[in-house]
């Protein structure tokens, strides 16, 4: 069997874990190893990754911080606007209503102008007209008293008497 | 066929222990009688990097290599993959930042708030076994977390930690750990007994669980990856064995990296917080 072959190679047992002239190598550079790590990790990495972990809370926390102000800022300037709208709103009505007052009072004033001329014509066309009418009525006296005072030349040209012809044509029209 | 297989891997697996010894003369030998004989263990063994010559403390060996390659590869992923220090982070610094939340909430979770100054510790722990255990997968490979001098070294190392941190912290009250004030006066003394030997025993089980479970993988698949090379063309079943058995190993890679922090965060606690 190998195990013969090998018997004065071999002074350590079977396995190579076992073979106790190799534990002061292992144990020194495991040594080594651990401690490089550990200064590796705790001088440089660990510090770092703490240090970017915690700013990028940091970040996350003031950007959440500041969405919320944006928000509240948001909210702030739609109540403004709001109460601006509401405020043009009241005065437009405000004006809209003094407009319509003073509108109103220049209608009336203006009504009250054009009655007063349309009164002052209707008065002035009536004098006229009366005027008119006493003017046709005069005329008509005459134009029957002329009327009259041909018939009579015409009918009785011996009989004729201005003056009672004239009185009797005014009786007449009286009548 | 397979039964065949077996009885060699077994005699191979005999033989082996004593071959493996043999580091240096070794590599001549199996080729000598190669195609027969499967080596399991052979990727275990501690050799010199340069020359042959005998091993002391200081000497450059394949231990000294792949922890160098596993202190690089950390410090590629933690010191240089943060270098942006950028708020959205790269992809390097996104597993950077994962690492370390992950240990650290195991930390903040298992052993309580006032264990943060022993992060760092922890970290370095899980960083280096974790990155041991994974190295070790890239055939060819050496994994030095498969060595029992190594894990009982980290374990011991716990251990000692734990309990200065214990009697420092808490005084003689440390001592109430292992008298269970909860159970009746007259089972106190057979407790104590109890959970004195269960202590001891941590560093034990702590390193063997580690050194085992990283051994017995590697040498499972190499134990089929022998099969696969008897068997030449039609190693079909050794091959989907080997796939699958490291497909495994990964998961066996992260979870021992895993347990090994959790429970020396748990040891942690017990020396911060002695009463049950």
């Amino acid at each position: 069997m190998a195990v013969d072959a090998h018997d004065a190679a071999a002074s350590a047992p079977g396995m190579p874990q076992l073979d106790i002239t190799t534990f002061p190598n292992q144990i020194f550079w495991l040594v080594v190893t651990i401690v490089v790590i550990y200064l590796i990790l705790s001088r440089v990495a660990l510090p770092r990754i703490g240090a970017v972990l915690a700013e990028r809370q940091g970040t996350i926390t003031n950007d959440i911080a500041a969405a919320e102000d944006l928000k509240r800022q948001a909210a702030e300037a739609e109540d403004a606007y709001n109460k601006a709208l509401a405020e043009a709103r009241s005065e437009a009505q405000t004006i809209a209503a003094e407009a319509r007052a003073e509108i109103m009072a220049e209608l009336a004033d203006a009504t009250a102008k054009a009655d007063a001329e349309i009164a002052a014509k209707a008065a002035e066309s009536e004098a006229r007209i009366a005027e008119i009418r006493e003017g046709a009525l005069a005329a008509v006296e005459i134009v029957a008293k002329d009327t009259a005072s041909e018939l009579v030349a015409a009918l009785a040209p011996t009989a004729s008497d201005d003056a009672a012809l004239a009185a009797a044509v005014s009786e007449r029209l009286k009548g | 066929m397979s039964g065949e297989a077996e009885t060699h891997g077994e005699d191979a697996l005999a033989a082996t222990g004593a071959d493996a010894a043999a580091a240096h003369g070794a590599d001549a030998a199996h080729s000598a009688n190669s195609g027969l004989q499967i080596h399991p263990m052979d990727q275990f063994v501690v050799h010199p990097l340069f020359g042959d010559g005998p091993i002391h403390w200081y000497t450059p060996t394949n231990v000294t290599l792949w922890m160098a390659i596993a202190v690089l590869l950390i410090a590629l992923m933690m010191v240089v993959g943060t270098r942006g220090r950028a708020i959205v982070p790269s992809r390097f610094q996104s597993i950077a930042e994962l690492a370390y939340g992950f240990v650290r909430k195991m930390v903040e979770d298992v052993a309580g708030k006032d264990a943060l100054p022993f992060f760092p510790y922890i970290m370095t722990l899980f960083m280096f076994i974790v990155f041991a255990n994974f190295l070790g997968l890239v055939p060819m490979s050496f994994t030095t977390t498969a060595h029992i001098a190594v894990t009982a070294m980290l374990a011991l190392a716990v251990f000692l930690t734990v309990t200065i941190v214990g009697f420092v912290k808490n005084g003689t009250k440390f001592l109430g750990l292992f008298w269970v004030s909860s159970a009746p006066l007259p089972l106190r003394p057979i407790l104590a007994i109890i959970e004195l030997i269960s202590y001891f025993v941590r560093p034990v089980s702590h390193s063997i669980r580690l050194g085992g479970n990283m051994m017995a993988g590697h040498a499972v698949i190499k134990v089929f990856a022998g099969f696969a090379g008897v068997l030449g063309v039609g190693a079909v079943a050794p091959i989907a064995a080997i796939t699958a058995i490291y497909g495994l190993e990964i998961l066996v890679a992260f979870i021992q990296a895993y347990v090994f922090t959790i429970l020396t965060c748990v040891y942690l606690k017990d020396a911060l917080h002695p009463s049950h």
